[in-house]
Order: structure tokens, then sequence, then C-alpha cells
């Protein structure tokens, strides 16, 4: 079976999949957990693009979704604004503080980068915990709204819900997968690769990695905003780093800079956390030695060391070809 | 005036790599560096291309001053260059490598990429062409497909060439193109390097292996402790009593 | 004036704290080049297992400092063999991430064992005594004290015996380092033996006045990467420094400004530094 043949099969399939899952599962519970899963891939996709694509590994993610969440609330609840405006400005203000942020931390590399957006990862914590006025503070936000009905149907529901945050996921998975294709990605994978190099070609490194962080920072807050909607209350908890932990395993798992690796991990680990529900506060006993394994021994993840082994069949059989056709070349001659 | 150097001087510290060297680069030539190890060769390049700002000094390309440019201005205006080591996206194919080398002639944004626009979808494809072009140029046109990790050191070498060509460049610097590979595959680079400068691009290299750059340099420039000592065409320098001291028990000139 | 003195000798506590953290992290990259994000749990054990001792086997506070000191410094070896040797040539995202693992295994297995409510540490040196007008605990005058110790047998470790000055040497220079026969492995054990005793006596002098909690070492190691990006990542006379500083700079603005956003100081601090320099203060600029 060749890429093409798998696109071809296995996409259709797990759209359907995804599209019939809550008429065959009718449990309310494991749909909410579904649909929890499909936002965290949303923002997982986002990490991906800034850590994964364009290798600087940003531990600020947590903070976004937060404010992406925050936003949200603030809008509905206190300013009591239209849903989808409301909705649509959560995600334009978390990509404006991400502009902001990012303008100053791209300047650092490697080590700074991922130490500076820890702290400012901290920062937004920190603003979000003692601002009590705005956020209430460690209270948090009770009431936020559920997206407005449309017709007769009501986001209140588990079932529409599922298929709203299912809706967001398919957008945001298409134009991740046609930016990673396009020039834009090719020059964001080659700004990973060298900077130097990116830069010799005439890479405006600073613009590119500003847009690819920008755009990043966006998937968290639609992550953000999708989650306040969903769970209904939030509280300063989901910016703290341990959410940009979890996101860290769930992209790990799957595969780092890889199109699959977000839904695959994040799918698979909340899944496997359910079933360990009885360590509750403990999973990190399995988690935490899971992720020093995997980045050892597996730093692609499931989908990374699967097309690594396609690549290396591929490599095989062009090498097979070239040896048959030296060896005919061979024969002529004699 | 093509391009001319005055004055250029680099300090790191204390220590001073580039002590105010004057050169011209001419057009449509291939102009070569030597000098001992640590002479200032490679920070030289580095100054010129954009990488580092010279302390003191003047760059002027056409009458334009481009002094302390970013790098990546620079490259638009047709300087293109190679790294000492190949800094190679290993995991990719040779094409892929390759293909990003043109997007600095492209306008295409995420907007483009979001929306999969006619203008997106015209630029991918001259990029392809453009790739597919200098692949040929360079002899890669049967690895296009291969894993750069899996290729031999010199078509590592010839990708990072091809590289380079794919940005349109008018003046190409090559930093040690022939280190660390065999003596029939400098044949080969020595001759991918004639045919690059009979296409009307100006050609800059550093070269430790002196019989190469005797046999290709039209035009050489000997640094010293950061310093110019001479200049000259090849028989001139070889003829050099600075040149030939500064030389003296290290590498001998051929 | 008297709150300003006050505030200062907090500081001062605050800020000893602070650099015996730092000065783990900074050895470790130095050495190694890698930042330990893992730090904060050593720092954390460090207070557990000293408390675990004092309770459990009812030993004295000293001794039970001894011993955490040394079953931390070990665990930070076990931690430089199984994950960061392996890692030694791996592209740098990933021996920070592997840390972050360590560091959620870590303190996991805190809360599984002591459980996650927070928890006081006796101490012989709960006196409070007065200095011209000044109440100062006896606790934080040894915690003053023990850093300055700390500090000088460090010191003298690291300059006066062959084997601290190979830590110096291959900080200095790696390949240097080896091409003078000197054990790489061994140095990278060795200082993260320390890096890890150093988070332990921290910690325990710290937790008297503070509190035992499986994330007690989340503020102070973010903190610990502040001060090193301040006084230059590796630097050690750096570290001390930039510890010392942030402790002033946390007392004078919590008293001063305010209290609630006391915290937000050392990441500032780093906002505006890395603002204006994005390689850290004190780097030198790289020769190629």
């Amino acid at each position: 079976m060749n890429g093409a043949n798998i696109k071809k099969i296995l996409l259709p399939a797990v759209l359907l999949l995804s599209l019939l899952f809550p008429l065959v599962i009718q449990n309310e519970y494991y749909l909410h957990i579904m649909t929890l899963a499909f936002i965290w891939i949303i923002a997982v996709y986002g990490l991906n693009l800034i850590a994964g694509y364009t290798g600087y590994l940003s531990l600020a993610h947590a903070g976004f979704f937060a404010i992406g969440a925050y936003a949200i609330s603030v809008l509905t609840v206190k300013a009591e604004m239209n849903y989808w405006l409301a909705f649509l400005l959560s995600v334009l203000i978390t990509s404006i503080i991400g502009f902001f942020i990012g303008l100053i931390a791209l300047r650092t590399k490697e080590h700074y980068f991922a130490i500076y957006t820890l702290c400012v990862g901290y920062i937004i914590y920190l603003v979000i915990y003692k601002w009590e006025e705005l956020t209430g503070g460690v209270r948090g936000f009770i009431g936020i709204p559920a997206p407005p009905p449309i017709g007769s149907i009501s986001f209140d529901e588990t079932v529409p819900m599922y298929y709203l945050v299912l809706f967001f996921l398919i957008i945001g998975m298409v134009a991740m997968y046609r930016i990673v294709h396009s020039l834009s990605g090719r020059t964001y994978k080659a700004i990973r690769n060298s900077e130097d190099l990116a830069a010799s070609i005439g890479i405006s490194t600073m613009r590119n990695k500003l847009a690819a962080f920008v755009l990043s920072t966006a998937y968290a807050g639609v992550a953000g905003a999708l989650y306040a909607s969903l769970i209904r209350f939030i509280g300063p908890d989901i910016g703290y780093t341990n959410i940009i932990f979890d996101m860290l395993i769930y992209l790990l798992v799957g595969g780092i800079g890889t199109l699959s690796g977000p839904v695959i991990g994040t799918i698979l680990v909340v899944w496997v956390s359910q079933n360990l529900q009885f360590l509750q506060d403990y999973r990190m006993l399995i988690f935490g030695p899971l992720l020093t394994f995997l980045i050892i021994f597996y730093p692609k993840g499931i989908a990374g060391s699967f097309i690594q082994w396609r690549q290396k069949q591929k490599e095989k059989a062009i090498q097979k070809e070239s040896a048959q056709i030296q060896g005919r070349e061979a024969e002529t001659k004699i | 005036m093509f391009l001319e150097i005055a004055g250029l001087t680099k300090r790191f510290g204390g220590l001073t790599a580039v002590d105010h060297v004057d050169f011209s680069v001419e057009e449509n030539k291939i102009n070569a560096i030597i000098g001992p190890n640590g002479a200032g060769k490679s920070t030289f390049f580095n100054l010129i291309s954009g990488f580092h700002p010279p302390t003191e000094g003047q760059i002027l390309y056409r009458g334009q001053d481009i002094t302390g440019m970013p790098s990546h201005k620079i490259a638009n205006l047709g300087f293109a260059r190679t790294f000492q080591t190949t800094h190679l996206f290993e995991q990719s194919t040779v094409f892929d490598n390759v293909m990003v080398g043109h997007r600095l002639r492209t306008k295409s944004t995420l907007v483009d990429a979001v929306f999969r626009t006619p203008r997106l979808k015209r630029e991918e494809e001259k990029c392809k062409e453009k790739a597919l072009e200098v692949l040929e140029f360079t002899g890669l046109s049967h690895l296009a497909d291969r894993i750069t990790a899996n290729i031999s050191q010199e078509e590592k070498k010839r990708t990072a060439f091809a590289l380079a060509l794919a940005t349109d460049p008018v003046i190409l610097f090559l930093d040690e193109p022939a280190a660390g590979i065999n003596p029939d595959e400098t044949e080969g680079l020595t001759d991918l390097i004639k045919r690059i400068s009979t296409t009307g691009i100006t050609v800059c290299l550093i070269e430790h292996k002196m019989q190469m750059i005797m046999k290709l340099a039209d035009k050489i420039m000997v640094l010293n402790h950061g310093e110019k000592i001479a200049e000259g065409t090849p028989e001139e320098i070889q003829n050099n009593q600075e040149v030939i001291r500064a030389y003296l028990g290290g590498e001998a000139i051929a | 004036m008297e709150t300003l003195i006050q505030q200062l000798f907090n500081g001062l506590t605050v800020g000893s704290v602070y650099s015996l953290v730092a000065l783990g992290l900074t050895l470790v990259f130095g050495i190694l080049h890698i930042p330990n994000f893992a730090h904060g749990a050593l720092y954390m054990l460090g207070g557990y297992v000293t408390l675990t001792m004092m309770t459990s086997l009812g030993l004295h506070y000293w001794v039970a400092i001894l011993l955490s000191m040394l079953a931390v410094g070990l665990i930070a070896v076990l931690m430089e063999r199984l994950i960061f040797h392996p890692l030694k040539d791996a592209p740098p995202l990933q021996d920070k991430i592997a840390a972050i693992g360590i560091l959620l295994f870590l303190e996991a297995l805190a809360q599984f064992i002591w459980g996650a409510d927070y928890k006081t540490m006796p101490t012989p040196y709960g006196q409070v005594i007065e200095i011209g007008g000044l109440t100062i605990t006896l606790q934080r005058l040894l915690i003053v004290a023990a850093a300055i110790v700390i500090m000088i047998g460090l010191h003298l470790f690291l300059r006066k015996t062959m084997t601290g000055s190979s830590i110096i040497a291959m900080a200095q220079n790696r390949d240097g380092a080896f091409l003078v026969g000197i054990n790489a492995n061994k140095v990278a054990m060795l200082t993260f033996l320390i890096s890890g005793a150093l988070a332990a006596i921290a910690a325990s002098l710290a937790a008297p006045i503070n509190l035992v909690s499986p994330g007690m070492g989340h503020l102070v190691i973010l903190k610990a990467f502040v001060i090193i990006i301040i006084g230059g990542m590796g630097s050690i006379p750096g570290a001390i420094l930039g510890g010392y500083i942030l402790g002033f700079s946390e007392s004078l603005g919590a008293a001063y400004i305010s209290n609630d956003y006391k915290d937000l100081i050392a990441f500032v601090l780093l906002v505006l530094i890395l603002s204006i320099k994005p390689q850290g203060l004190f780097v030198k600029e790289g020769h190629s």
C-alpha cells in the first residue's frame, strides 16, 4: 500500500468514523470526553506548528489557551456580547497578545526561547490568578454560555456540541494540511532545519517565525474558547504549566512535526487516561516516564516512526531498482 | 563597479578577525580567497553575506551601500552562499531541500496557503520548475527523490550548490566547496563551478585545495591574520614572496 | 527605616536560597549545556526527604539534611546516567522534553508517597532574636550563614582540588578538557551530584519558613532560570549575584509595590532583559 492509497482509504474512514461516533456510542460521558479530546487536538495542532514545524518549543501555549477561554468568558458573561462575535474577538485577542509576545520571544533561541516562554506562560497564569476584578481570581468564571442554538439544534446538548467541535477541528486540520504543504510550510521547515541556511536563501526568518507563532496562538485561542463553551466554567488552572505538559505528551506520543500526530497522540492518551481513572492525580507516574522514554527511544512518536519506516522501505526499493539498472547496463556492456 | 569592499574590519572582543581589507569582486569571473587556517576567510564571507555586521568598513554593490544589511535582504539582491558544513535537511528528499530555494522569488503568504489561491499554485509550479532545472544543472536529477541523509558527501555538496542556484543568484559565494571529498570528486566540482561561471554568475570562493584554485580562479586574494597580503592572478600569487612566507610550514603552494 | 532593614534582611534570606538553587542549575548548564527543567523536582525531593528523616526516623535536623543531600545527589546522578547521557548528541529539543518527563514523574511520585497537602517542617532553630530593634528568627539567620559557608566551600572545592578544577576546565572547554585526559563522564556525574545536593540543602533550609508540598519547586526553578539568565548561563559568580539581586528586588517589591504581584518581578525582569539582549546578559559574541 503506498502513501496515496493510505490517504485515500484511511482518511475517509476516519472521517466517517468520527461522524458516526455519536450514533454508535450512545454514552453521553464518552461523547463528552471525545469532544474534549477534539478541543485538545486543535490546541496541539497549534503547538505542533511552532514546535514541530518551525522548531521553537513554546511552553507558553497553555497560557494562550487560557487567554482564549477567559476572553470569551469575559466577553459573554461580563460584556454580554453576542456569542459568535465574542468567539471571533477572543481568537483575535489571543493572536494579538501572541503577536506582541512573539515579537520579543522569537528573538531568543533554543534554551532561551523555552525558558522565556515557560516564564511568559507563568506570567499569564499569575495575572489571571491575581486580577480578580476581570477574571474572578481563584474562583474563576461560572455560567459561560454554550453557543446559541441554530434553529432547533441546541448546543447545550452533548451531540450537537460534538459536531460543532468536530466541525472546527476539521477546518483546523484542512487549514494545517494546506499550510504545511504550501510554500509557507516549506519555509517554516527550512527555518527549523537551519536558520542560517534559511536566511542565506533569502528567507526573512523573523517574519516567518512570527507568522507561525501567531497562527499557533490562534489555534490555542480557538481551542480555549471552545473549551470554555463546552465546560461552561473555568478557573486559572487551565493556564497552569500542567496543561502545556499534557499537550507536549499528546504531541510527542503522536509524533511531533507530523500531521496525523496530534490526532493519534491526543485521542490515544486521553482514552488511556480515561481507563487509568483510578490513578487520578498519579497518572504522571506513568506518563512522565513514558514521555522521557519516548524522547530517548522514539523521538518521532507513533506517526513519525511509521513515516520513517515507510521512507526506509521506499529507499530500499529505489536502491534495488538502481542496482538492477546498473546490473542490466553491465550486462549490455558485456 | 560590481562589488566593492573597502576597509572591512571585524573585531570579536580583543581579536581582530578581519583587518581593513579592500577587495573588489570582478563580475562574471571566478574570484578566490585563500589563506592559512584562521586567516579570517570565513568571517570575511560572513560579513559580506550579512551574517555578522562589520565593525568598520563599507560594502558597495553596484553603488548601493549594503553594509550591515540583514542576510535575507542581501540574498534577495542576488547573493547566494554555501556553508563549510552543509546544513541540509537530512530527513527530507533532495528535491524538497532544493525547492524552498526559490521561495525568495515568490510572494504567497499564509492566506494563499489556507485558500490555495491561484497565485500559490502558480508560484509552487515555478519553484518546482526551478528545482528541477537546478538539479538537472548540478547533475542530481536521478537523486531528486532520495532522502538526503542517504546520499554521498559529494552529492550533498552538489545539493547545497543546487539550493544556492535556485535563488537565481547574481553572485555565488562558496565556502570551501571541496572540503572532505576525494580528488576525483573535486575534479567534478571544479567543472561544475566553471559551468556556473559560464552562465554569467559571478563566483567567489574560499578553498584550501591549491591545485583547484590555480586551475579555476581568475583572481586571487590572500588573507593572513585577517589582513590582505596579496592580490592578483594565479601566476602572480604563486610567485609572491610574502604569500610563500605565510604558507611556509603550512601547506605548500602547488 | 525599620521596615527597610527588615525587608533587606528578608531579601538576603530569600536570595540565599535562590543562589543555592541557581548554583546547581548553572553548574549543570556549564558542563552539559542543558537547562535541567527537572531541577525544581530535586529541590522538592530534598524538602521531603529531610522532613521524612526528621519525622519518621527522628533524626536531628542536620543529620537529616546531610542524608537528604546524599540521596537527592544520587537521584541526580541517576538522572544524568539514564537520561541526559544517552541524549547528549540529540537535538536540543529532546533533552528539555526528557527533563520535563522526569519532573512530572517525580512530582507525581512525591504526591503518591507524601500526599498533596502542605506540610510544615520542624526546626530546632525556631527562636526569635532581636538585634538592634530587628526581630529575626534564628532559622533565617541560619539560612544566610549556611549559604555563605556552602558557597565558600564550593569555591574552595572548585579552585583548590584537582576534581573541582576538572569541572571548571570542562565548563570552559569541553574538547580541551578531553585532550588533557579529564573523564567527561565522571565530571558530568559529579556535577549532577553537587547540583542535587545543593538543591536538597536549599530546600531543607527554606522549608521551615515556607512549607513542603509537591509543587514547591515550581516557582523556585523558574526563578532560578531567570537568575542564571541574568547572571549568564553557566557562570558561578553570576548565579550567586543574580540570586541575591532577585531576593532583594522581591522583598523590596513586596514591601513597596505590591505583595500580590511580587512573584511577577522575576519574570518581568527576565522579559525586560531578553527583550534588550536576546542572548542574555554577559554572553560572549560568537566567533566563526
